[in-house]
C-alpha cells in the first residue's frame, strides 16, 4: 500500500523491528485515511471563522462611523453618506412576522391533522406534497407573486381588507401592488413547509400512551389533542415557530421582488417597505463608496447575528423535547 | 347527552377546520406549478436552449449562456462542496466523541440557518473585493459552503444507520479502518449519501441571492470561472424585475426550466434511495 503520506512521522522501532510490513502500512493507511477526515471537519468552523471576521473587517468602517446607533436611527442616504438601518430591521421583523401569523395556524392544522386524524394512506403523500413548497427556489416565488400574486391581491383581497377592517390603521392608506402584507404572504408560503414538517416530527415523537389515557377517560379526539399531545410537544412546536422565523428573517429574492424596496416605516401593510436582505440584495452591487459598502455588510452581520441567534432557540427548544421524549419512554 | 353532542360537534368542527388548512396549503403549489407550466411552456423552443440573449426590445433569442453558466457554477460549488462535506460527515460519524466532531456539528447548524444573502456577502469580500472584479468562481465558493452541512449531515446520518456488527466483522477479518470505512461503512450507504448530496444540489441550483453580486450574470457566454457569469436563477430575476414584455416570458420559461431541472435532482434522489432500501432488507 503506497497511501503513506509525506506528513506521517516514522513508526517508532524501538524493539519492534520485527512488525510485519502490512501492519505498518496498516497504521499509515489509517493516520492518512484520519488526516484527510480532520482536515474536512475542521475546515468548516475554520471558514464559518473566516465569514465572521470577513463580515467583521468589512463592517468596521460603519461601526467606527455611526456605532450601535446605526441599529436605531431610520436616514438611509448613500448621497450623504447618512446610513440608519432602523427600517431594514423594523422591516424584516413586521413581514416575518406576518408570515408566522398566516403559516403557523395553517402549518399547525396540517401538522395535527396528518399525524392524529388523516386516513393512514393520505398522511405521507400529503406532507411529501407540502415538502415540494420547500423545493421551489425563492425567485420563483418572486416571479409568481409578481405576476400572479400581486396582481389578485392588489384587485381583490386589499380592497376586500380595507373595506372590512379598515378601521385598523394597518389596513389604511392607498394600495400598491408590492407592500409589506404581499411580502408577508409569500413568506408565508414558503415558510409554512418548514414548520409543518419539524411539527409533524415533534408529534410524532408523542408517545401513544399520552393520547390513549385521554381517550380513555373519555375525551373525543379533538380534545385528545388539546389536553394530552400539544402539551406534551409545546416547546417542541415552539421550536418548530422559531426555526420557520428564522428561515423567515433571510429570505432575500422573493421579498425583493414583492417588498417594494422603500426605507419607510409605514404604519399601513398595504405600503412598501424594505427588509435587511433585500436592501443587501439591491444595493450591494450598485454601491459606489466604501461606507456604502460597509454599511451594507454591517447590515448583513446584523442579520447574521440575528438568525444565528434565532435558529440556537429553537435548536435548544427542539433538542429539550427530544431529550425529555426520550426520558419520558425511559420512565414508562 | 346534550352536552356530549357538542363536544362531538367541536371535534368535528375542527377536524374540519384542519381539513381546509390541508387544502390552503397545497392551492399555492398547485397553482404555482399551473402558472409555471401555463405561461412557461409555450416559450420554450429549440431556441430558447440555444441561442444567446438578444438585446433589450427585440425579439427572440434564448439563454444557452444561462444554462452553461449554471452548470458550470452549480457543478464548481459540487466539487468544492461535496468532498468536504462527505469527509466532514464521515469524520463525525467515524469519531462521535470528539471536540472536532462537537464544534463542526455546531457550525453546521449554525451554517445552515445563515441566510445565503449572508453568505454571498461573505464570498464578495473574500474574494471578489480582494480581486476586484466580479467572478462566477466566488458564487461557486458561496454555493458551496451552502451545501457542505447538508451533505455532511445526510452523510453522517446515514452511517450511524449502519449496524455496528457489519464494522465489527470487517475489522475482524482484518480489514484496516479506512478500508472498513470506505469500502464497507460507505459503500453501504452510498445510496443514502448520493441522495442527500443531490437533495442539496438541487437545493443550491435555486440559489440567487448569494450569485447577485458575484457571478453578477453576462450577455455573454463564458466559460471563464473567474470571470462574471450568467446563471439560470439570475436570469429569472433580471428578466421578471425587467420592464419588458419579452422578458417576462423568458423569466417563465427559464422559471420553468430552473423548475423542472431541481425536481429531476429531487427525482433522482427518490431513485437513489428507493435502491438503498432494497440494499438495506
Amino acid at each position: 500500500m503506497t497511501t503513506a503520506p509525506p506528513a506521517a512521522p516514522p513508526q517508532p522501532a524501538i524493539g519492534r523491528a520485527r512488525i510485519p510490513l502490512s501492519l505498518q502500512s496498516r497504521a499509515y493507511g489509517d493516520r492518512a485515511f484520519k488526516l484527510v477526515l480532520t482536515c474536512a471537519a475542521a475546515l468548516i468552523p475554520i471558514l464559518l471563522g473566516f465569514l465572521v471576521y470577513e463580515l467583521w473587517t468589512g463592517s468596521r468602517l460603519a461601526m467606527t462611523k455611526f456605532g450601535l446607533g446605526f441599529v436605531t436611527t431610520s436616514v438611509w442616504d448613500p448621497v450623504a453618506e447618512q446610513f440608519g438601518a432602523f427600517p431594514l430591521i423594523f422591516g424584516t421583523l413586521l413581514s416575518s412576522l406576518i408570515a408566522l401569523a398566516i403559516a403557523v395556524p395553517l402549518s399547525l392544522g396540517v401538522a395535527i391533522y396528518l399525524t392524529e386524524f388523516a386516513p393512514r394512506v393520505l398522511r405521507q403523500p400529503v406532507a411529501s406534497v407540502i415538502g415540494l413548497l420547500a423545493a421551489i427556489p425563492s425567485v420563483v416565488y418572486g416571479l409568481w407573486g409578481i405576476f400572479v400574486l400581486v396582481p389578485v391581491l392588489r384587485k381583490t383581497a386589499f380592497p376586500f381588507l380595507r373595506d372590512t377592517l379598515g378601521f385598523l390603521p394597518l389596513f389604511q392608506g392607498p394600495i400598491y401592488g408590492p407592500s409589506m402584507l404581499a411580502a408577508g404572504i409569500i413568506l408565508a408560503i414558503m415558510v409554512m413547509p418548514y414548520v409543518m414538517s419539524v411539527s409533524r416530527e415533534v408529534l410524532l415523537a408523542v408517545p401513544n400512551s399520552q393520547r390513549e389515557a385521554a381517550l380513555a377517560l373519555g375525551a373525543t379526539r379533538w380534545e385528545a389533542v388539546v389536553t394530552a399531545v400539544l402539551p406534551y410537544a409545546r416547546s417542541g412546536i415552539v421550536g418548530a415557530v422559531i426555526l420557520g422565523l428564522g428561515r423567515a428573517l433571510g429570505e432575500t429574492m422573493a421579498v425583493t421582488m414583492l417588498i417594494g424596496n422603500r426605507h419607510e416605516i409605514a404604519a399601513s401593510l398595504f405600503a412598501p417597505g424594505y427588509t435587511m436582505a433585500a436592501a443587501i440584495a439591491n444595493e450591494f452591487s450598485e454601491a459606489a463608496t466604501d461606507l456604502h459598502f460597509s454599511a451594507l455588510t454591517y447590515v448583513a452581520f446584523v442579520l447574521f447575528v440575528v438568525t444565528v441567534v434565532v435558529n440556537a432557540g429553537a435548536r435548544l427548544l427542539i433538542w429539550r423535547v427530544a431529550r425529555g421524549s426520550s426520558a419520558g419512554s425511559k420512565a414508562l | 347527552m346534550n352536552r356530549r353532542l357538542m363536544r362531538r360537534l367541536a371535534s368535528n368542527v375542527m377536524v374540519g377546520l384542519m381539513v381546509v388548512a390541508v387544502v390552503l396549503a397545497v392551492l399555492p403549489l398547485f397553482f404555482i406549478l399551473l402558472d409555471l407550466l401555463v405561461k412557461g411552456a409555450s416559450s420554450l423552443s429549440w431556441d430558447f436552449f440555444t441561442k444567446m440573449p438578444v438585446p433589450a426590445g427585440e425579439t427572440g433569442g434564448g439563454v444557452a449562456n444561462a444554462i452553461v453558466g449554471t452548470l458550470i457554477i452549480v457543478g464548481t460549488a459540487s466539487l468544492i462542496g461535496i468532498p468536504v462535506g462527505v469527509g466532514a460527515g464521515i469524520y463525525c460519524a467515524e469519531y462521535p466523541h470528539g471536540r472536532l466532531t462537537w464544534l463542526s456539528r455546531f457550525v453546521a447548524d449554525v451554517l445552515n440557518g445563515t441566510p445565503s444573502i449572508v453568505v454571498g456577502v461573505f464570498a464578495w469580500t473574500w474574494i471578489v473585493a480582494r480581486q476586484k472584479h466580479f467572478s462566477a468562481l466566488a458564487g461557486s465558493v458561496a454555493l458551496a459552503l451552502l451545501m457542505v452541512p447538508m451533505v455532511m449531515r445526510t452523510t453522517e446520518e446515514m452511517i450511524k444507520l449502519v449496524p455496528n456488527s457489519l464494522r465489527e466483522a470487517a475489522l475482524a477479518l482484518g480489514y484496516p479502518r479506512w478500508r472498513t470505512s470506505l469500502s464497507v461503512i460507505v459503500r453501504t450507504t452510498l445510496p443514502g449519501i448520493v441522495t442527500g448530496t443531490l437533495l442539496a444540489v438541487a437545493r443550491i441550483a435555486g440559489e440567487t441571492a448569494p450569485l447577485l453580486f458575484t457571478a453578477l450574470g453576462s450577455q455573454y457566454l463564458s466559460f471563464k470561472i473567474n470571470q462574471p457569469m450568467a446563471a439560470l436563477p439570475l436570469t429569472v430575476f433580471t428578466y421578471a424585475t425587467g420592464p419588458y414584455e419579452e422578458w417576462h416570458r423568458f423569466a417563465w420559461a427559464a422559471a420553468l426550466v430552473l423548475i423542472l431541472v431541481v425536481l429531476l435532482l429531487g427525482v433522482g434522489a427518490r431513485l437513489a434511495i428507493g435502491r438503498s432500501a432494497v440494499v438495506n432488507d
